[in-house]
């Protein structure tokens, strides 16, 4: 299965080179990527900026910390432990729920205590930071999916994606995790990628494995259906990222707490290039509109999110 | 707009400036464009013989100067007791024997290398900086009569000088000479006859001394050749058929009359001529007339030995980053760690391909068992890898020993691997293997592998790195290629395919 590359430009599509010279290299400034490639500094900054994140539980920094840790997680039913610097998702561990002595993983597995604390101990080492260095665990509380997407996903939250450039949202998409996938919301393991009209927050079109789907493969409930709530909060929410880090061009994960509503989970700098495939049409064309606006136009976030309904809805 | 214009001016500066720079090296320095090219190049030796006097002796022989479609590649004199210089004079170059008392018959060796380059001739030539005057030629009033007869009969059939020494050729060598032919031919050789009646009708013409070329003759003696100016230029002519031009092997080995041999302090010299057809490789030859140009400062060939292999491998890695370049940015083939793969084809090249690629799989492999276990251990990082390291140097020996004991050559192939490079590669391809599953560590290791190879294969041409090394200014090319590649924004291969469930798309 092969297409031309004419054919691929004629439907917009952004390859890697493009996107790493034409976006990620001119609209991102190299000094701002820690604060997206580290979790904790874009956790504080968005605490400064009251952007909603999941509650920060805990940090641990040092080898030491970890013998406390069954301490201080002992008043927690359910948390999430995370590298900071982990990349795609690597190295999540998520409890939701205890059994005596034990820890009940989203898979409904068991792990007792050493398994979490050796689980520290390798994130502590740099196991799953992105080029190896030594990272510190965060653990924070664990996110209570609205109904709806609870009986979608078959294991885990599932989380939105979207495309910031230059503070306007230009493409989103919802993922599922699947059996297949085991639990990860990564599109190439076998997640669900789901696309979403921007202006409405509906489904338009999912794939899995590049391959169209209308239903999924493990819940069997229809994706057509599927409508985002809070689908302008949220995306006021992704658009305020750009405030808080200044980067032209990232991919924002968001999820929907049961309670807390639209939250940011993470930002990314170098966001993949798979929402395409998802959402069935090419990026180029969207980034292109904003590209057209005056760089000393400088509207609200909620200006910016109506522009985006407005334009690419 | 403004600085890709800048940008493509210096790839164009880049591109122009490592191919000019190739060419002038090719054709100044001829250094040849393939390795391994021969040349005939043909060994001269000129011997001069005298009877010395018991005085002090001076010998002075006549070097051919710039000779037209020749090139002189080295000259040396073979002679004992004598002192020795090459003289560049008003005279043109000269061979100068001296010593201080001599006496009996003595024998002077002069060896020269001459190598044909056509080329030579428009190049080198020096041309005369003011028309030179005709000669002014005296005959008896017999002489003269005839000698006018003949120049006036063959100036009505002709319009040049050449045309003129044609003429007057054939008039001398027709089957039935006239009887003004007769007369100054029974008086006169051939050539020297041409010459005083060019001369005499107002045309510069001159004779000099040439030799010619066939393999493996000895006591050859120099030919008059005929010359005639003619616009600008001395041009030989034949005269017996009155062709110009020279004869082919014909080296000109004395020009513009001066003496070919000056002997004080000793009598009855005679000089005379031995030759030799060699072949020899032409980057040799090239490298013999080394201190003779200036763009050779740039030759690696200075260097010592030692420091000159070293470069001859260090010269490839540009070429390995050039095809690590376009797979990864043009196929988008996925590999563990960016230029991993050229410093592996770097070690294959050391080793051959199946032992090294063998060898490297293998070490892999083991590292990864071993891996599996430390990864239990919960080390920290920086004692994980440098266990590893410590792990692989002790498989890379106990293999070297084992290959040995059994026979093969893989003891020292191994050697050469870079450990620290291997104790990495297989750290990243165990976390890979754990977060990402065995497929993406067989994706990635197989594309390492790949560009790994097909960089060796590159890498390992005896005209690359014949290139490389004779050429160092290409790698501006390479440079050029590079930068173009960072600025290409298209599609790369692979996403032709992972995009490929768009087709049929509008």
């Amino acid at each position: 299965m092969w297409i031309f590359p004419t054919a691929l430009r004629r439907q917009g599509f952004l390859g890697m080179n493009r996107r790493n010279v034409a976006y990620i290299s001119r609209y991102n400034t190299r000094s701002r990527y820690p604060l997206v490639d580290d979790k904790l500094k874009t956790k504080l900054q968005a605490e400064k900026f009251h952007l909603a994140t999941p509650q920060l539980q805990g940090v641990v920094r040092y080898q030491y910390e970890i013998s406390h840790f069954q301490h201080s997680a002992a008043n927690l039913d359910g948390f999430a432990v995370k590298p900071s610097k982990g990349a795609g998702g690597k190295g999540i561990l998520v409890i939701t729920g205890r059994d005596g002595e034990h820890y009940i993983k989203s898979s409904g597995k068991r792990i007792d205590i050493h398994g979490v604390k050796r689980h520290l101990s390798n994130i502590l080492a740099g196991l799953h930071s992105l080029a190896g260095s030594p990272d510190v665990a965060i653990i924070e509380d664990l996110i209570r999916p609205v109904e709806m997407f609870e009986k979608l996903s078959f294991a885990g939250v599932p989380d939105i994606r979207v495309i910031v450039f230059r503070g306007y949202p230009v493409m989103a998409m919802l993922r599922l995790s699947t059996r297949a996938s085991d639990g990860k919301a990564n599109l190439h393991k076998g997640a669900v990628g789901v696309g979403l009209d921007i202006g409405s927050g509906q489904c338009l079109h999912a794939v899995q494995y590049s391959r169209r789907v209308t239903r999924h493969p493990d819940t069997d409930l229809s994706l057509d259906t599927i409508a985002v709530p809070d689908w302008k909060e949220l995306l006021v929410l992704a658009a305020r990222s750009y405030e808080i880090t200044k980067l032209g061009y990232i991919g924002a994960d968001l999820v929907v707490d049961a309670e807390r509503g639209p939250m940011l989970l993470e930002l990314n700098a170098r966001p993949g290039l798979s929402i395409q495939v998802a959402n069935g049409i090419g990026l180029l064309p969207r980034l292109r509109e904003i590209e057209r606006i005056d760089p000393d136009f400088v509207p609200s976030p909620e200006e910016r999110v109506e522009f985006a309904m407005r334009t690419f809805g | 707009m403004n600085s890709r214009f800048g940008f493509y001016l210096i790839i164009f500066i880049l591109v122009l400036a490592g191919i000019s720079l190739s060419w002038l090296r090719h054709t100044k320095l001829n250094v040849p464009l393939q390795p391994g090219q021969q040349k005939a190049v043909w060994l001269i030796e000129a011997r001069v013989d005298f009877e010395a006097l018991g005085k002090a002796v001076r010998v002075s022989l006549n070097l051919p100067d710039n000779p037209p479609g020749y090139r002189q590649v080295s000259g040396q004199a073979a002679s004992t007791g004598y002192g020795f210089a090459e003289i560049e004079g008003p005279e043109g170059r000269r061979a100068e024997w001296t010593k201080r008392s001599a006496q009996g018959s003595q024998t002077l060796y002069y060896k020269a290398q001459m190598v044909a380059d056509p080329q030579a001739e428009h190049e080198k030539e020096q041309r005369p900086q003011t028309a030179p005057e005709p000669k002014e030629i005296f005959w008896d009033s017999l002489q003269a009569t005839a000698a006018h007869q003949l120049v006036e009969q063959a100036y009505a059939k002709s319009s040049t000088p050449t045309s003129l020494a044609r003429e007057l050729a054939k008039q001398l060598t027709a089957s039935e000479p006239d009887q003004n032919a007769s007369l100054l031919l029974s008086q006169y050789s051939l050539p020297t006859l041409i010459m005083r009646l060019l001369n005499h009708a107002g045309i510069p013409a001159r004779i000099s001394m040439g030799l010619e070329l066939r393999d493996a003759r000895r006591y050859q003696s120099l030919q008059p050749i005929l010359e005639v100016y003619e616009s600008e230029h001395w041009i030989p002519v034949d005269p017996r058929t009155g062709a110009h031009g020279l004869p082919q092997n014909m080296l000109l080995w004395q020009r513009a009359g001066k003496s070919l041999l000056d002997v004080t302090g000793g009598e009855s010299s005679e000089v005379s001529f031995s030759m030799l057809r060699q072949t020899m490789p032409a980057l040799d030859l090239a490298r013999l007339q080394q201190d003779t140009d200036g763009i050779s400062r740039f030759s690696l060939y200075s260097l010592p030995i030692e420091e000159q292999s070293v470069f001859k491998l260090l010269l490839l890695l540009p070429l390995g980053a050039m095809i690590v370049t376009f797979m990864r940015i043009i196929v988008g083939i996925r590999t563990s760690g960016t230029f991993m793969p050229v410093l592996i084809a770097l070690s294959f090249l050391q080793t051959q391909l199946f032992q090294g690629l063998s060898a490297f799989l293998l070490i892999v492999a083991l590292g990864l068992v071993l891996r599996g276990y430390l990864s239990k251990l919960n080390l920290l990082m920086v004692a994980r890898i440098s266990t590893l390291i410590v792990l692989v140097i002790f498989l890379t020996s106990i293999i070297s020993v084992i290959g040995h004991e059994l026979g093969f050559s893989l003891g020292l192939t191994i050697t050469f691997f870079p450990m620290i490079i291997i104790a990495w590669t297989i750290e990243r391809m165990s976390i890979l293997w754990e977060e990402e599953g065995s497929r993406e560590v067989l994706i990635q290791g197989l594309g390492s592998l790949s560009v790994a190879i097909v960089s060796y294969l590159c890498m390992r041409m005896d005209i690359v790195r014949h290139l490389t090394f004779n050429f160092p200014e290409l790698h501006l090319v390479l440079l050029a290629a590079i930068l173009t590649m960072g600025q290409y924004t298209g599609y790369k291969l692979s996403e032709l395919k992972r995009f490929g469930v768009m087709r049929g798309r509008s």
